[in-house]
């Protein structure tokens, strides 16, 4: 009889499992240890047994590997559909995929064939009850996500979905110290899909390098509207060039194209902790804010007083980028 | 009949931009009257793409929107943009419907519309960020899609090949019809509406289409006032407990506005002195070096 486990879906590109996919394995432990039943995950892919063991150090108990040449590449019905029968077979109560593209191209099609309940980019799970209509559900999984351009915070639930499924970005859960010791059971599923069910071919795939990494940096100097012009974009990179740091910027300064989006901290960028944050001319909007909140050190600088980036500040100057940036760049070269 | 036959899913959605407090309903949902409305910005660059395609491959475009009866104006633009046909796809029980409710509608209106080659909408919509609608909608349908479209590469009678991101790059996939693509916003520059056009349609008028399998008859193209179909859940035959919020398994539990608790912040005035110290402060801490 299934357990009703925690189960999360492996990402890989060119067998390497994506670090999302990690972290979600540490959050579902969390979750799991909360509802009495362990972890599992489901990996699709060709030929990668040995990186799966990986797994069991985070603390996945058993992972579901379908092994088949034609799922080495992602495409959304084969693996939509692998995926769909895998659930179907085990049975989990929670479904966790990472918020990147494949995850949200795959996951909603999952979610659409199983008619369960799907809540995209969560900034936090947890494990609660839900009462409605005299009905109570213990030990329910609740989605919590900015919504409605991040004025609130909504915490979503499918009580009466088998099973809950939920994205997560990048970086937003925090990955453990691997075990080494700890190892994963590998259970082989079988591909039952015809050739037929591959309607995609991929001609070319490219990665290339990311232009920044900001999840590794240690100073990051931010962007926000308030830094509207080329001029106050180039303080800013010259403040960041000062201090040996990255540049990240705020969605509406990359929407506006002023910085490209690997650049982008918060929700649906890249979620950041570095040891120094500086806001430049950012609101501080929630989906920022859940991009970088838990920076060891914030500086804000904005003009405006009730800006809510102050309320999450460790150091607020009220001030215009363009007249603070300099004195913080003389400042610092003073000192050194 | 000769060119694609092409169904391009719109929304209109709230401003989220300029949400003010009173913008929610008590059982969480959105209340949208009281924000301005907005074409939803991709779903600009998938009829862009539309447009593109009939004007090199030949073809008919339908534009579907769900939404409540104001959402009409987004398909008046459509006209303008140069859509063939346009429905609103409305009905009190399609409200509050979460991504999933939300595709079963819209799959079985594209179903009344018949046989169709391509089907292409925006990456995600600005009010909800989930970018689910178009593969749940796919799903569906049963068809293959292709999601964060930036380009389309090559399009024939049978087949699209495009360029859409990945995580770290990109890839190029082809696909033989029938397929549903979404698009982002570096696929195209949307055109501007055509003073042709919105002379032409401007007085155009939303008929409601009550019977199902009645043959509607339409305005011709040539300078008449054309009709904005309207689809309800008996015209689009729904299934009324898979719509609106008894088909939703999602469900709203709680919204909270956003109160943070203020950290013990320390404000340092814009003086170049004070300024200097901070960097300093930070120095001798190690924050930075």
């Amino acid at each position: 009889m299934s357990k009703k486990n925690v189960m999360v879906f492996i990402e890989q590109a060119e067998k390497k499992i994506a670090d999302v996919s990690l972290e979600l394995i540490c959050k579902a432990n969390e979750l799991a240890s909360q509802l009495g039943v362990s972890v599992e995950a489901v990996a699709l892919g060709s030929d990668m047994r040995n990186e799966l063991s990986a797994l069991g150090h985070y603390g996945c108990e058993t992972v579901y590997y379908v092994d088949d040449k034609r799922l080495a590449h992602f495409t959304s019905i084969p693996y939509a559909r692998t995926i769909v029968s895998v659930i179907k077979k085990h049975e989990p109560q929670i479904v966790l995929f990472g918020a990147t593209v494949s995850g949200r191209d795959v996951a909603p099609r999952v979610a659409s064939e199983l008619k369960c309940g799907l809540t995209a980019d969560c900034t936090d799970l947890q494990i609660g009850e839900h009462k409605s209509k005299g009905k109570v559900w213990e030990n329910t999984l609740l989605q919590i996500r900015p919504a409605f351009g991040g004025n609130i915070v909504a915490t979503i639930v499918s009580p009466e979905s088998i099973p809950s499924m939920a994205t997560v970005r990048e970086g937003v859960m925090k990955m453990d110290e691997p075990d080494t010791s700890k190892s994963v059971k590998i259970v082989d599923e079988k591909c039952e899909l015809s050739d037929e069910e591959f309607l995609t071919e991929v001609i070319e795939a490219v990665r290339e390098e990311k232009s920044v990494n900001l999840k590794a940096a240690q100073i990051i100097v931010a962007a926000g509207m308030g830094v509207s012009s080329p001029e106050s974009m180039g303080f800013v990179k010259d403040l960041a060039k000062a201090l040996g740091a990255e540049v990240g910027g705020s969605r509406a300064v990359v929407d506006a194209g002023l910085l490209n989006h690997d650049h982008q901290v918060g929700q649906t960028g890249t979620t950041v902790r570095p040891n120094l944050y500086i806001a430049c001319g950012i609101s501080g909007q929630i989906q920022h804010r859940a991009g970088m909140d838990e920076s060891k050190r914030i500086i804000a600088i904005n003009n405006d007083p009730q800006a809510p980036i102050f309320d999450i500040a460790h150091y607020g100057i009220i001030g215009d980028v363009n007249d603070v940036i300099p004195k913080m760049i003389k400042g610092y070269r003073s000192k050194i | 009949m000769s060119g694609l036959k092409m169904i391009v899913l719109v929304k209109q959605v709230p401003d989220t931009h300029n949400v003010t407090g009173d913008a929610m309903k008590p059982d969480g949902t959105v209340n949208r009257l009281a924000l301005p409305a907005i074409f939803n910005p991709e779903d600009l660059n998938a009829l862009e793409e539309a447009l593109k395609i009939k004007e090199t491959v030949g073809g008919t475009i339908t534009v579907i929107t769900m939404g409540p009866p104001k959402a009409a104006e987004v398909l008046k633009d459509c006209l303008y943009l140069g859509a063939d046909d346009v429905i609103l796809v409305t009905d009190r029980r399609f409200a509050a419907a979460d991504t999933l409710a939300t595709s079963y509608a819209l799959k079985c209106a594209i179903e009344r519309v018949g046989e169709f080659d391509l089907i292409l909408g925006g990456r995600q919509a600005i009010d909800g960020d989930t970018a689910q609608v178009g593969p749940q909608t796919a799903e569906k349908l049963g068809i293959n899609q292709f999601t964060c479209v930036n380009e389309i590469l090559e399009v024939n009678n049978n087949s699209i090949t495009a360029r859409r991101s990945i995580d770290g790059g990109y890839e190029i996939v082809s696909s033989k019809f029938p397929a549903l693509l979404t698009v982002t916003s570096e696929a195209n520059e949307p055109r501007s509406p055509s003073v042709k056009r919105v002379m032409a349609y401007k007085k155009s008028t939303v008929q409601t289409e009550e019977t199902v399998g009645e043959k509607f008859v339409q305005q011709s193209d040539n300078g008449q006032i054309k009709y904005i179909r309207e689809w309800n859940v008996e015209t689009i035959q729904a299934d009324p407990e898979q719509c609106g919020l008894s088909g939703s398994p999602t469900k709203v539990k709680k919204v909270q506005n956003v109160v943070l608790t203020a950290k013990d912040i320390k404000f340092i005035p814009d003086t170049e002195s004070e300024i200097s110290n901070l960097m300093h402060e930070l120095i001798d801490e190690h924050i930075i070096g």
